[in-house]
């Protein structure tokens, strides 16, 4: 992965939220990277600030939220150091978005050719005109039946699936380098799902774009993901190849996710759910933030906050167990399988 | 939307009529005979046989109401008993006085009331806003007649202002085609509704501007000034167009205050100067006239939203 | 083994009117479900599984009466819940709980957990109220919550707690059958294991019956022994869990099973990419509802509507609503796509 050019970098963001409870550190120790080409999953639970992280890449964040640190680096450059207007140039342009909630992502007072085309006179220059009859093309890009009839639409006039279809449309007017799709697919019935996650698919082999996808779905992921970074209270706690994650998943909390998954296609005959709850963000624990979960914490991860370490294959993992210094021993099943860790240094591995 | 647009002119119809019963019951309401009132204490027995002769007051109460709408609906709303002329007539010259007063009052308070709940709204928790509100806040709680009595004493009087700023002398009375005499009352007129438009503006756009729409338009690199302008405003204007409506339609029926402290022979001081004087016919005549006119104006504004919020379900 | 019959719905149609016109009356109906039938076995958990307007959370709601059905019956151990006066169904609310998606929505969030549950409890009088804080703390153990969190808030917990929070309400009244609409959807993966857990322990030791309405193919082959599976209103397919995984027999049910997402990156399928959307319940298409969608519709399909049937190579007990049953099991129907 290190031949691969690297198009996004995002190291050690930081962002916070003023509340009236106080300062909430949504987003605090995220580092991934994302190939050109290639689609990187943010996956976790809610409340693990995944969106948050999507948000801040663009400097899109609520008005009490701010960037506190880090990194964003687009084809190198740091998107936190450029001004607001430079900022806006890259926006539905070079970097482009979209939401979870095709139905009010909309704007309902202005039809869907006016939408996709504000992009393209903003960014493109182009004439009313033009604008149009690129969104007409752009509809029928994206599989939308009759497209000079419903670039005339307004929102409410279409199905959940169809405007999610004019979000993806829209978001792929000025030809992006980068897609964020934050959750594009939660507010759809599985088969509007299969359509939606087929047509990004093909759209993204087509046009050579990289995509970022923030999802909870975990077959979402493996479906469409080339790299994935799990996120735990605020933190990315794994980032791995898409096949070292699901075979061979490094952290306890990767694996009772997929220990808690009901899957539809094997019988399982128990689920293993991960105990507790996950922490408040006005109460993280100190130490490894997953720790008064884990069934392998010891004193080491209750103490102290262990760093995302890189493994021989570039995948990193934010855990004690993998570090020279843990002397615990962990028993850790796994798809039925029971595996266990034991301090060996760093060449620890959870193994049978 | 034309069948809309019928199906709400129908539905116009049964509320008329309700304010035809409603206006014509007014003169059987009035505790005693009408006649006598008309007549006044101590007119001749036959004075008042006469009067109710010529009120028809001597016909059963369905046919009086029936002969009543008929003649409503020709535009006949009978004779002043004072002045012995059309209704319509005494109505005539004035409405248009009084139509000109709420359009001037409604301008401004749209202007004021837009573009302070508009600063409100996007200096969200500033001092602009709070200094904004508070001023809105006084607006809306100060009684017109009385901020009307107070701007008389500033600007008509204003024994303070010194010899520069004389050319700002008002007029204190009258109606007519010099900005002195009309800029006075539609201030005090349109006051109020200006502070009704700015926090329902400023509300309705700190709504919108947290919609996800709003992020999404941002997503696509488009400045603040666009985001506001294009994007919340046409959105927050929705529910602001049928405040503006009502607004209006209020000015039409409330100058009665203003028109009495500034002396404008309006609408308003007919119908004031005729419950005075128990000229029923041109109560009748005034009450009607402003409630049609309510009517169709609320009926307007529907139309408006409808065509302004597309999303409205014919249903 | 004797199955004993515990819930038998028979012709369940519910149409929800739609006002319009001049004087608001009645100018067409949503067929939200239109004339299904199916039984409940005692100690089963039976899943109605569908996407979104397929009418599956409005069988629940018709099924306790929370809706009145337009047509058919509900028989509960072989009273017509349908045909009973209301003071007697709310009787029967104490045999027939129901937990929702968002436990939050239909608990007071001004009461304690202890008097939620408590006023359960006095409602269908189940137990004195001198010994109902006793049973308070017990069914908070039962669900996995503390004795001490009785005095608590709703807000004061999290999504899974309220939703534990929930089965204790409805545990509170010792019913027979509990309908689960949606009821672990809004958790995320590791609570939603937990609540699963949960019920299957609670199913267990309590001989509950479920009937679990949800989205969720993979919690459904969870916890499901038979699958009801809708599409606009109608039943396509009902089958035992093994069949309806391994041997789907409608179209939809193989579309519907192809387009969920495995959570395993070297198990690239064969996908069945369905066209278009699902039309709408107002005027549902003619003859199969599903062919619009089809893969494999035909004229007859347009024109005639099919009706549940078991065919040669399935197990008793499992049917399926399709006129070619046979033809794509034989692989001599090809399809359109």
């Amino acid at each position: 992965m290190s031949s691969q050019e690297i198009i996004l970098e995002v190291n050690n963001l930081q962002t916070s939220f003023n509340t009236d409870a106080g300062e909430v550190r949504a987003v605090d120790g995220v580092s991934f990277k994302v190939p050109k080409g290639k689609t990187l999953g943010i996956v976790g639970e809610s409340g693990s600030g995944k969106s948050i992280t999507s948000l801040s890449i663009l400097r899109l964040l609520a008005k009490n939220g701010s960037i506190k640190g880090g990194e964003v680096l687009y084809k190198g450059q740091d998107l936190l150091k450029l001004t607001e207007a430079q900022m806006r140039k890259l926006r539905g342009n070079e970097i482009s978005m979209i939401f979870q909630e095709p139905m009010t992502s909309l704007n309902p007072v202005y039809t869907v050719g006016q939408q996709i085309g504000e992009a393209l006179k903003l960014h493109q220059n182009m004439s009313k005109k033009q604008a149009h009859d690129r969104s007409v093309e752009l509809l029928k890009l994206v599989g939308i039946p009759s497209p000079e009839k419903r670039v005339k639409n307004f929102p409410f006039e279409l199905s959940g699936g169809m405007r999610q279809r004019v979000m993806i449309a829209m978001s792929l007017a000025c030809d992006p380098e980068i897609l964020i799709a934050d959750e594009p697919t939660t507010a759809l019935d599985v088969t509007i799902q299969a359509q939606i996650l087929e047509l990004i698919k093909e759209l993204q082999d087509r046009l050579g774009m990289s995509v970022v996808f923030i999802t909870h779905d975990l077959g979402v992921v493996a479906e469409t993901c080339d790299y994935v970074a799990v996120m735990y209270a605020g933190q990315v706690v794994e980032y791995a190849d898409i096949r070292s994650l699901f075979h061979e998943p490094k952290l306890p909390y990767t694996i009772g996710l997929l220990n808690s998954l009901p899957r539809h296609d094997i019988d399982q005959e128990k689920l293993e759910p991960i105990e507790g709850n996950v922490p408040s963000p006005y109460n993280i624990p100190t130490g490894c933030r997953f720790a008064p979960r884990c069934p392998a914490a010891t004193d080491l991860c209750r103490a102290k906050m262990p760093a995302l370490e890189p493994d021989e294959k570039g995948n990193q993992v934010r855990c004690w167990i993998y570090s020279e210094e843990w002397d615990g021993e962990a028993e850790v099943e796994i798809y039925g399988e029971t595996r266990i860790a034991k301090g060996r240094g760093s060449k620890t591995v959870l193994s049978d | 939307m034309t069948k809309y647009i019928i199906r709400r002119l129908l539905q116009t119809i049964p509320v008329l009529i309700g304010v035809t019963i409603l206006v014509f019951s007014l003169m059987h309401l009035v505790p005693g005979d009408p006649a006598q009132i008309v007549a006044g204490e101590g007119a001749s027995e036959q004075t008042v046989e006469n009067i109710r002769e010529r009120l028809g007051l001597n016909e059963p109460i369905p046919v009086q109401y029936g002969t009543f709408l008929l003649n409503a609906v020709q535009g006949d709303l009978g004779a002043s008993v004072r002045s012995g002329r059309p209704v319509m007539d005494e109505i005539g010259s004035r409405f248009w006085v009084t139509v000109e007063l709420a359009v001037y009052a409604t301008i401004v308070a749209v202007i004021f009331g837009l573009i302070a709940g508009i600063i409100a709204a996007v200096r969200h928790s500033t001092f602009a806003d709070s200094g904004i509100m508070v001023v809105a806040l006084f607006g809306l709680s100060m009684p017109n007649f009385w901020f009307g009595l107070l701007l008389i004493q500033w600007f008509a009087i204003g024994n303070w202002m010194p010899e520069s700023l004389e050319f700002l002398k008002m007029r204190p009375s009258g109606w007519g085609d010099s900005w002195r005499q009309i800029i006075l009352p539609v201030l005090t007129l349109g006051t109020g509704g200006a502070a009704i438009i700015a926090r329902m503006t400023r509300s309705a756009m700190l709504e919108v501007i947290d919609q996800d729409y709003i992020r999404t338009a941002r997503a696509k690199g488009v400045s603040e000034q666009v985001v506001t302008y294009r994007h919340a405003l046409k959105n927050a204007l929705i529910p602001v167009v049928t405040v503006v409506g009502l607004e209006f339609g209020g000015f039409l029926g409330g100058a009665v205050l203003t028109e009495t402290i500034f002396a404008i022979n309006g609408m308003g001081r007919l119908t004031i100067d005729a419950i005075r004087t128990r000229d029923f016919p041109v109560v009748q005549g005034t009450v009607l006239v402003i409630s049609v006119i309510f009517v169709l104006v609320n009926l307007l504004v529907d139309i408006s939203y409808r065509f302004l919020n597309k999303r409205i379900d014919l249903n | 083994m004797a199955k004993q019959e515990l819930l038998k719905v028979e012709g369940l149609k519910q149409y929800f009117p739609i006002k319009g016109g001049f004087l608001g009356r009645t100018v067409n109906h949503v067929k939200a479900v239109d004339d299904i039938s199916f039984t409940v076995y005692e100690g089963e958990t039976v899943s109605i599984v569908g996407e979104s307007g397929c009418g599956k959370s409005t069988t629940g709601r018709a099924i306790l009466r929370l809706e009145e059905p337009t047509e058919g019956t509900v028989e509960f151990r072989g009273t017509n819940l349908a045909s009973i006066s209301k003071k007697e169904m709310r009787k029967f609310r104490k045999d027939l709980q129901i937990i929702f998606q968002d436990p939050y929505a239909s608990i007071n969030p001004r009461q304690t957990v202890s008097s939620v549950l408590s006023e359960a409890m006095e409602i269908q009088d189940v137990l004195p109220a001198s010994k109902r804080r006793a049973r308070v703390e017990e069914l908070l153990e039962t669900v996995g919550l503390l004795p001490y969190q009785a005095d608590r808030f709703p807000h004061e917990f999290s999504g899974g707690q309220r939703q534990r929070i929930g089965i204790a309400r409805a545990l509170s009244v010792d019913p027979q059958l509990i309908i689960c609409d949606e009821a672990v959807s809004a958790l995320d993966v590791s609570i939603q294991a937990q609540v699963l857990n949960l019920l299957e322990e609670l199913q267990e030791e309590y001989n509950l019956t479920y009937l679990f309405i949800s989205h969720d193919l993979g919690v459904v082959r969870h916890i499901s022994d038979r699958i009801i599976v809708m599409y606009l209103g109608k039943i396509v397919e009902i089958a035992d869990k093994e069949s309806l995984f391994d041997n789907q027999k409608h179209p939809y049910t193989k579309a519907l099973l192809s387009a969920i997402p495995v959570p395993d990156p070297d198990r690239k399928k064969e996908r069945i990419v369905l066209r278009g959307d699902v039309p709408s319940p107002i005027d549902p298409p003619t003859g199969c509802r599903f062919h619009t969608r089809c893969p494999f519709a035909t004229d007859k399909c347009i024109q005639e509507e099919p009706v549940l049937r078991t065919a040669g190579n399935m197990k008793e007990g499992h049917q399926a609503a399709c006129h070619y049953i046979e033809e794509i099991a034989a692989g001599t129907k090809e399809s359109i796509y």
